[in-house]
């Protein structure tokens, strides 16, 4: 397995932010057009990580124009210049596929959020 | 052309200069010794033997011991030949390859003994369809079918698929792309998957195409 890190090490990214499904977060992608490299935004909420390693991915949904749209990055692509967590979530699972099923504003988008550290729990 | 020895390490992925990602293995190669060079005069045909993996003297038979001090190199759990013309070079007894006799973009064969399947049906050793799993059916779904005729011919044609022990067969993967060499460490990164378990011995050669 330390064999297996040589030839991973380069690719494996230790500076990606600490965050986990619930949250809200900006992927910052490099689309090559031509021979012109631009940055596209893609801000969804993290609804599955799967995998470890130099094959961990990640599930980013959003709702673009009315439609749900999912993305699935590999965390270590060379291709995501960025991750930004913009908002944390606290959910109750580890995969909220049950966001697939809701429609409309309220069902869709809002997560169950608070602000996470130091919040007393109510109800 | 080249040839070596080697140990399957494991399965992962790495990304191109495109920023695509190309799934490969990684396999340990050499260090790999010379231990007999076999001659037309002496043997009727011109071989390299290697040896890959050392072990320990002690663990090794008393003729086995004779054999590899002769080349002077120490006892090894593998030990293949290769005709001198797939390997190339111009090799004496105890002479040791590295994985640098690969270079990035070269196109290898990958020879292993493929993981042992057990006693596999029809459905997954031979791939038959099965049966229907409607149209009043029961029991059917990964059933062989026929045999063969009735009264003629009275008998099952040999060489029919039947189940039976599937995997641990030679399994030789062809024209593998090397991905990735590291010389000081012997892996060599090849694309695409190779037949065995992790830590199967491995027989990488330049792809004969």
């Amino acid at each position: 397995m330390e064999k297996l890190k040589l030839i991973e090490a380069g690719f494996v990214k230790n500076d990606l932010p600490d965050f986990r499904y619930g949250d809200t977060i900006t992927v910052h992608t490099r689309v090559v057009e031509g021979d012109k490299e631009r940055i596209q935004l893609y801000t969804g909420v993290v609804i599955s990580r799967r995998g470890s390693g130099m094959s961990e991915t990640m599930t980013v949904r959003k709702i673009s124009h009315g439609v749900g749209v999912e993305r699935i990055f590999p965390m270590h692509s060379p291709s995501i210049a960025k991750i930004e967590v913009t908002k944390q979530g606290k959910a109750r699972r580890a995969k909220l596929f049950y966001l697939r099923k809701r429609t409309g504003k309220a069902a869709m988008k809002v997560k169950e959020l608070e602000a996470k550290p130091a919040a007393p729990a109510e109800n | 052309m080249s040839a070596i020895l080697g140990k399957k390490l494991g399965m992962t992925s790495i990304y191109d200069a495109k920023g695509k990602a190309i799934p490969c293995t990684v396999i340990e190669a050499g260090p790999c010794f010379v231990s007999q060079v076999k001659t037309v005069e002496k043997d009727g045909y011109a071989a390299y033997q290697f040896c890959f993996d050392e072990k320990k003297e002690e663990r090794t038979a008393k003729p086995q011991q004779g054999h590899f001090k002769k080349a002077g190199v120490k006892p090894a759990y593998k030990v293949k030949e290769f005709y001198v013309q797939e390997v190339g070079l111009d090799l004496k007894p105890g002479d040791a390859l590295k994985a640098d006799v690969f270079k990035e973009g070269d196109l290898v064969d990958v020879v292993g003994i493929s993981k042992g399947k057990g006693f596999a049906g029809v459905v997954k050793r031979h791939h038959f369809g099965g049966g229907s799993r409607t149209h009043g059916q029961s029991d059917r779904l990964r059933a062989p079918g026929s045999m063969g005729g009735s009264s003629h011919p009275s008998r099952s044609f040999k060489g029919l698929r039947m189940a039976g022990r599937m995997g641990s067969d030679q399994v030789t993967a062809k024209n593998l792309k090397v991905v990735k060499v590291l010389a000081d460490s012997n892996l060599i990164v090849v694309k695409g998957a190779v037949p065995g378990k992790k830590n199967a011995y491995l027989e990488i050669s330049t792809a004969k195409g």
